[in-house]
Order: structure tokens, then C-alpha cells, then sequence
């Protein structure tokens, strides 16, 4: 007999707490988007998927992939819920796209300036 | 070494403590790690990451059933895709993302995820199988991602005169190769330096498509 597997668990329910979906609401939302929950806004009435995603994002910030990561949840599958959950006013995105506004040229040199500082 | 923790599953921590990210941080970039099998990528996002690397795991059948090919593959585990990732504060407004992940085209839909606004892409490479590395490359180019290899230099690994390396490779003589150990933290900060060196001298860097 073989025995049942654990990890299969979330896979099959990943995409029943979507309803199915595969897709988000929004095409703006990166992995490495930055997300919090909206202060003060009750997770009341909320599928248990999407409350988790409420009580993990009500410490601070998380990029959409971490969210994802904690929760065990395949990032496609946890795009779907945050956009939900960006729509219904629970959460928030911090650093909505922010390549889009910072001039590549600048960005990498940040990005050098705090690599050369760990050495 | 520069292959997998022997604790895989400690990087799954579902209710695990979140660290988060600080609340003066405006910008999260984003590089991605990447390489055949067991060539470091894991230890590499670990070795850098200020976090405990995270992993998800993407089922394929969903992400791209028009293009998989899974015809011929027995066990049902391939249809997953584990994929570490890790993070490092770079200043007070900007966190950098590192993404390891498996080089193989089928994985369309993490690749597209991973691949949209990132800055480039770290290639690890490992000198006893380098001919592993050309798909990895290949699909790179085709998206127009740039990339800088990193030798992992592996213990008892043979070591090849840059040349040799570079020829096996097919680089382009503007592309980087650097010598990393994927274990040492300031080895692997200085394959990412080596990086984006490179991505500040392309000329007029195309708009990220979205």
C-alpha cells in the first residue's frame, strides 16, 4: 500500500481555495512585490486561505514569493489570493512596481553600492 | 559543498516566524540564481540570504499544461517545481531578492514570474559537467535576460584555464565568469558584484516588458 504523502496536500487544495483560478484579478503584482495587511481591517468572513494570508501580512511587509513561502502555498495560487484580497481593501501593496519608477541606471547602482557594503 | 542542505525540509516552515521587511523599505529588486541540478543554487541563496531560505513548490500541470511535455516522466513529482529564494537589506529603502531555480524551459510560468523585472541572472556553473549549463544560458538569451556565470568550484573539481571555460561555454567575451564557492559569503557577494558590474555596462538597458 502506499503510504499517503504529505506534501501532496497543498497542491490538490491550492487550487480550490482560488475557486479555481488560476489567473489574479490584477497582472500588476510581482513576486517580489511588497504586501501588508490593512491596519485595522477585520479578516471577518474570510475563506481560511485568505484570513492566513491576512494574519501573516498584519506583522509588516512580505513580498508576494514570501507570502507564498510561508504559507506553503504555490506563488501562482497565493497571486490569486492577494489580488483578492488587494480588491476587497484587506491588503495593500507597498512597493507596487517600483522598477517602473526608478531609473534602471540608478537602481543598479543601489543594488552595487549595497553589495560592496556587505564585503 | 555546493549542493543541497541536507535539511531540505527545514525550508519549508508553514507557520513559521516571519521576518519581515522594514517598514522604511520602498524598492525590492530582484536577481535570479540559476543553474542545472545540484549545481549550488540552494546553498548559494542561503549562504547570502539574511532570512532562512524559503521554498515554494509550483505544480506544473497547471502553470503550462499547452507547453509541458510530460509524456515519458513515470514519477508524479516531477510535476512540481521547488524554487529557494532569500533576501538581502541592501539600504534603508531597498531589499534585493534572490531567486534559485531550475534552468529547464518547461517551466514556463515560474520562468515568466521570476524573469519580469528582475536584473539579470547569475548562472552557477560546475566545471565537472559544464555542457549541463547550455540550457540554462540558452533560455536566458532567448529572453533577453542578461547573465554572468559563476564557476562553483566544488572540491576535487578540476580546475580549466579561463579560456577553456569560456570556450566549453561558448561566452560571449563581454559576458563575466568569475570563480565563486557558493558556501563563502563574500565569495558569493562578489559573483553578484561581478553581475551587476556588467548589467551597469550594457548600453541602453531595454524597458522591462511586463
Amino acid at each position: 500500500m502506499t503510504p499517503p504523502r504529505k506534501r501532496e496536500q497543498g497542491l490538490v487544495r491550492a487550487y480550490v481555495v482560488t475557486d479555481g483560478r488560476a489567473h489574479p484579478t490584477r497582472n500588476t503584482l510581482d513576486i517580489v512585490s511588497l504586501v501588508n495587511a490593512v491596519p485595522g481591517r477585520s479578516p471577518a468572513g474570510l475563506t481560511p486561505e485568505r484570513r492566513a494570508v491576512m494574519d501573516l501580512c498584519r506583522g509588516g511587509a512580505l513580498s508576494v514569493a514570501e507570502v507564498a513561502g510561508y504559507l506553503a502555498l504555490p506563488i501562482s495560487v497565493t497571486k490569486v489570493l492577494i489580488s483578492d484580497l488587494i480588491d476587497s481593501g484587506h491588503i495593500i501593496a507597498r512597493a507596487a512596481i517600483p522598477k517602473a519608477q526608478l531609473p534602471d541606471v540608478q537602481l543598479l547602482q543601489e543594488v552595487l553600492d549595497g553589495l560592496r557594503a556587505r564585503l | 559543498m555546493g549542493s543541497a542542505p541536507a535539511s531540505d525540509r527545514a525550508l519549508v516552515p508553514p507557520g513559521g516566524t516571519p521576518s519581515y521587511v522594514a517598514d522604511s523599505v520602498r524598492t525590492a529588486a530582484k536577481i535570479l540564481v540559476v543553474g542545472h541540478f545540484a549545481v549550488g543554487k540552494t546553498t548559494f541563496v542561503g549562504t547570502l540570504s539574511e532570512i532562512r531560505p524559503l521554498r515554494t513548490e509550483e505544480p506544473l500541470s497547471q502553470a503550462g499544461a499547452h507547453v509541458d511535455d510530460l509524456a515519458g516522466v513515470p514519477d508524479k513529482t516531477a510535476t512540481t517545481v521547488a524554487m529557494d529564494f532569500g533576501r538581502l537589506t541592501l539600504s534603508d529603502s531597498l531589499v534585493l531578492y534572490l531567486f534559485g531555480a531550475p534552468g529547464q524551459k518547461r517551466f514556463t510560468r515560474l520562468w515568466t514570474d521570476m524573469l519580469q523585472g528582475a536584473l539579470g541572472a547569475l548562472v552557477l556553473a560546475d566545471t565537472r559537467r559544464l555542457h549541463q549549463s547550455f540550457d540554462v544560458m540558452g533560455l536566458l538569451e532567448e529572453f533577453g535576460m542578461p547573465y554572468a556565470v559563476a564557476v562553483n568550484q566544488f572540491d576535487g573539481a578540476p580546475h580549466f584555464p579561463e579560456e577553456e571555460i569560456r570556450e566549453a561555454l561558448d561566452l560571449l567575451p563581454d559576458t563575466p565568469l568569475i570563480g565563486c564557492d557558493a558556501r563563502d559569503t563574500a565569495s558569493s557577494t562578489k559573483a553578484l558584484i561581478a553581475l551587476v558590474e556588467h548589467l551597469q555596462t550594457r548600453p541602453a538597458l531595454a524597458p522591462q516588458e511586463s
